[in-house]
C-alpha cells in the first residue's frame, strides 16, 4: 500500500479532486458554484488520464533530433483524449452558463431550491 | 467495390446524413428543416433495415474501419442484426412521436426558431445511431455527451420557467452520470491499454483469469454501471426526470422518455457484453445491485405514479417503473433475462411514446389542464386519442396481444429459469408490479371513459389532424406487431446478442 500509494500519488490527488468536484455539482446550491465543481471534477479526470500517460525521464513523441526508438517517448493518446475532453467539457460548461443566465433572468436568483419555489407559487396563484 | 463492401458502409452513412443535415436545418426555414428531418430520418430507417436484412442474410456482424488506421489504433464502427434492429426500432418510434408532436411545436416553440428544434433532433439522432454503432469506448463517451446536450435542448425549446429549471436539474444529474462514466473508462483504459471494445474485451478476459488488477477492474466497471444507470434515471436516481418529461412539449417528452434514456440502456449493455464480457459481468456482484434497484424501481416508480394527481407527471413516473423492469431483467445475468431487456426497450419505447402524444390530444380537450379529474370524458371528445391511450395502457398493463404482455411473459420466463435465488423476488415484484400498473392506468382508462354529463361540449372530429391520427394509428399497429409476431423479434434479439459475444 505504502509504496504504490507514493508512486501513483497523482491519480490520488485526482481521485480527491474528483470527489469533491463531484459533491460540489451535487450538493451547492449555488448553480455558478455547481457550475464550478463541474469543471472541477472534469479537470480531474484529465489530470487523472494525463499522469498515466507521462513516464518519468522520456519527452513528447515529436520526432526532432532522429530519435526514434520507441523508449524514448511517452504514449500520446491520453492527451489526445484529454484535448477531446476539454472540448466536451467546454460546451457542456457553455450550455449550463448559459441556463443559467436564462433563469437568472427570470427568477433573479442563482439558488436552485429558491427557484423552485417562486415556480412552486407562481403555479398556486394561477 | 463489390455490393457487400458497398453496404458495409450503411451505418456510416446513416450518422452522416443525420449530422449534415442537422447543420443543413439551421439555415433553413421551420418547414423546410421539418420536411428534411422526416425525411433524414425516413432515409436512415431504410438505411438501417438495409444493415438488418444485409447481417442477416451473413449471418455476422461486420466491422467498419474509420479513416485508415486499422485496429487496435482506429476507430472503428461494428454493427450486427441488434445493432441495426435498434437503430430501425428508434427511427420508426422518433418519426412517430415527432408527427404526433408537429402541432404543439408550432404553439409552444417561439416563432422563427422553429427549425432549431429540428437541429436538435438530427443531433440527437445522430448521436443515439453513433452510440449504436460505435466499437470505441471513448467516441462512445463523446456521443453520450452530445445526447445530453441536445437533449436538454429538447426540454429547454418550450420557453417556460418550469422547462428551464427542469433543463438545468436534468443537465446536473446527467453531467455527475458522465463524469462517472468518464472516470470508469479512463480506469479502464489504464489496465487495460486499449479504447476500442474488442481489444479491451481480450484484456479484460486475461486479467480476469490472472486475478491481476481486480480492484481496479472492478471499480471501473462498476462506475460505467453506475453513470450510466444515472443518466437513464433508475431508482433512486430518478429525480429530474418528472419535470423534463411532465413540462417539456410533447414530442420531446415522447423522444426523451422512450429513446433517450434507452440509447443510454443499449450502450450499458453493450459495454456489458462487449468490453466487460458477459461471464465476467456475472461473476462481479454488480449484477445484483442492478437486480435491487431495478426491483425497487419497479415497485417506488408506481406507486409514485399512484399518488400522482397530474395526468402527464403520472406517465413519466410510470417510465420509471419501465426502467426499473429493464434492469431487474439485466440484473438476472442470464441471457434469457438480457433478451427480455432488450425486447422491453422496444415495446415501452412503442407503447410510452403513444402514452405521452395521446395524453395530449385528451388534455387539450379538456380545457388544456392536466388535472386528473378534468379528463371525464376526454375519450369521447378525442376519440382518437382515447383509442390511443386505451392501447397503450393496455400494453403497459401486459395484456395479451399487446407488446406489454409479451415483455413480462420473457421477464417471467427468464426469472423462472434463474437459479442464483432470484425467482421468487422476480415473480413477487412483477405480480405487484403488474398489479400497480393497472391501478392507475386502467383508473384513468375509466375516467376517460365516464361521459362527463355536459351536454354540446366541443368535440375534436376523427382525423381533423391527419398527422396526429397517423401517428397514433402507427404507434398502435407498431404495439400489436411486436405483441402478436413477437417471435421473429426475439429470434434477432438473441442472435444479435449472441453476435455482441
Amino acid at each position: 500500500m505504502g509504496p504504490n500509494f507514493a508512486e501513483n500519488y497523482m491519480s490520488a490527488v485526482a481521485m480527491v479532486l474528483f470527489g469533491i468536484g463531484f459533491f460540489n455539482l451535487l450538493l451547492q446550491k449555488n448553480l455558478i458554484k455547481k457550475i464550478i465543481g463541474l469543471n472541477i471534477m472534469d479537470t480531474a479526470v484529465y489530470l487523472f488520464l494525463a499522469s498515466m500517460g507521462y513516464i518519468e525521464g522520456r519527452s513528447a513523441p515529436i520526432v526532432t533530433d532522429g530519435v526514434t526508438d520507441v523508449e524514448a517517448y511517452i504514449n500520446p493518446i491520453p492527451a489526445g483524449l484529454v484535448l477531446t475532453g476539454i472540448v466536451v467539457s467546454v460546451s457542456v460548461s457553455a450550455v449550463m452558463l448559459s441556463l443559467t443566465i436564462r433563469l437568472y433572468r427570470r427568477y433573479h436568483t442563482l439558488n436552485l431550491d429558491e427557484i423552485s419555489e417562486i415556480i412552486k407559487e407562481e403555479e398556486e396563484n394561477k | 467495390m463489390t455490393l457487400n463492401q458497398f453496404l458495409q458502409n450503411l451505418p456510416f452513412f446513416s450518422i452522416m446524413i443525420a449530422l449534415i443535415s442537422g447543420v443543413v436545418c439551421s439555415v433553413l426555414p421551420g418547414k423546410a428543416a421539418k420536411r428534411v428531418n422526416a425525411g433524414v430520418i425516413v432515409t436512415v430507417a431504410v438505411l438501417s433495415a438495409a444493415t438488418l436484412v444485409y447481417t442477416l442474410r451473413t449471418g455476422t456482424y461486420f466491422v467498419y474501419t474509420m479513416g485508415h488506421f486499422p485496429a487496435p489504433w482506429g476507430n472503428e464502427i461494428r454493427a450486427g442484426v441488434l445493432e441495426a434492429l435498434t437503430a430501425l426500432m428508434f427511427c420508426i418510434v422518433m418519426l412517430l412521436s415527432l408527427m404526433g408532436g408537429y402541432h404543439k411545436l408550432d404553439e409552444e416553440v417561439e416563432p422563427g426558431k422553429v427549425n432549431y428544434y429540428y437541429v436538435l433532433v438530427n443531433l440527437l439522432l445522430t448521436s443515439l445511431l453513433a452510440l449504436i454503432y460505435t466499437n470505441d469506448l471513448f467516441t462512445a463517451y463523446v456521443f453520450v455527451e452530445i445526447n445530453t446536450i441536445a437533449a436538454c435542448g429538447l426540454i429547454m425549446i418550450r420557453q417556460i420557467g418550469r422547462t428551464i429549471e427542469a433543463a438545468v436539474r436534468y443537465m446536473i444529474m446527467n453531467l455527475l452520470g458522465s463524469g462517472l462514466l468518464l472516470l470508469g473508462i479512463c480506469m479502464m483504459y489504464g489496465i487495460t491499454g486499449h479504447l476500442l471494445m474488442s481489444n479491451i474485451q481480450e484484456s479484460v478476459a486475461q486479467l480476469a483469469a490472472s486475478g491481476e488488477y481486480h480492484v481496479p477492474l472492478l471499480v471501473s466497471i462498476a462506475l460505467m454501471c453506475v453513470g450510466l444507470a444515472i443518466k437513464s434515471a433508475l431508482f433512486p436516481f430518478h429525480t429530474w426526470l418528472p419535470d423534463a418529461y411532465g413540462y417539456s412539449t410533447i414530442s420531446s417528452a415522447a423522444i426523451l422518455s422512450s429513446l433517450v434514456s434507452k440509447g443510454y440502456i443499449f450502450l450499458l449493455i453493450k459495454i456489458i457484453y462487449r468490453v466487460v464480457g458477459f461471464e465476467v459481468f456475472q461473476e462481479t456482484h454488480i449484477v445484483n445491485v442492478l437486480f435491487v434497484f431495478g426491483l425497487a424501481g419497479m415497485i417506488f416508480g408506481s406507486l409514485s405514479a399512484i399518488r400522482e394527481n397530474d395526468v402527464r407527471r403520472m406517465v413519466a413516473f410510470s417510465s420509471i417503473a419501465q426502467i426499473g423492469y429493464i434492469y431487474m431483467g439485466i440484473g438476472l445475468g442470464s441471457e434469457l433475462g438480457m433478451i427480455a431487456a432488450v425486447f422491453h426497450i422496444f415495446s415501452h419505447s412503442a407503447s410510452k411514446a403513444l402514452v405521452f402524444i395521446s395524453t395530449i390530444g385528451m388534455t387539450d380537450m379538456s380545457g388544456f389542464s392536466r388535472k386528473f379529474i378534468r379528463l371525464t370524458g376526454a375519450a369521447y371528445r378525442n376519440v382518437i386519442a382515447g383509442i390511443g391511450f386505451t392501447v397503450a395502457s393496455l400494453s403497459m398493463v401486459g395484456v395479451p396481444l399487446f407488446a406489454g404482455f409479451i415483455s413480462k411473459l420473457l421477464f417471467a420466463q427468464a426469472g423462472v429459469s434463474n437459479h442464483a435465488g432470484k425467482l421468487l423476488p422476480t415473480m413477487i415484484v412483477l405480480a405487484v408490479s403488474t398489479i400497480l400498473n393497472a391501478i392507475y392506468y386502467l383508473k384513468t382508462v375509466i375516467r376517460i371513459y365516464v361521459p362527463s354529463g355536459v351536454k354540446d361540449e366541443p368535440r375534436t372530429v376523427f382525423g381533423a389532424n391527419k398527422c396526429y391520427t397517423a401517428a397514433i394509428i402507427g404507434f398502435i399497429l407498431l404495439n400489436f406487431t411486436l405483441g402478436i409476431f413477437s417471435q421473429p423479434f426475439v429470434d434477432m434479439i438473441s442472435e444479435g446478442l449472441s453476435m455482441f459475444a
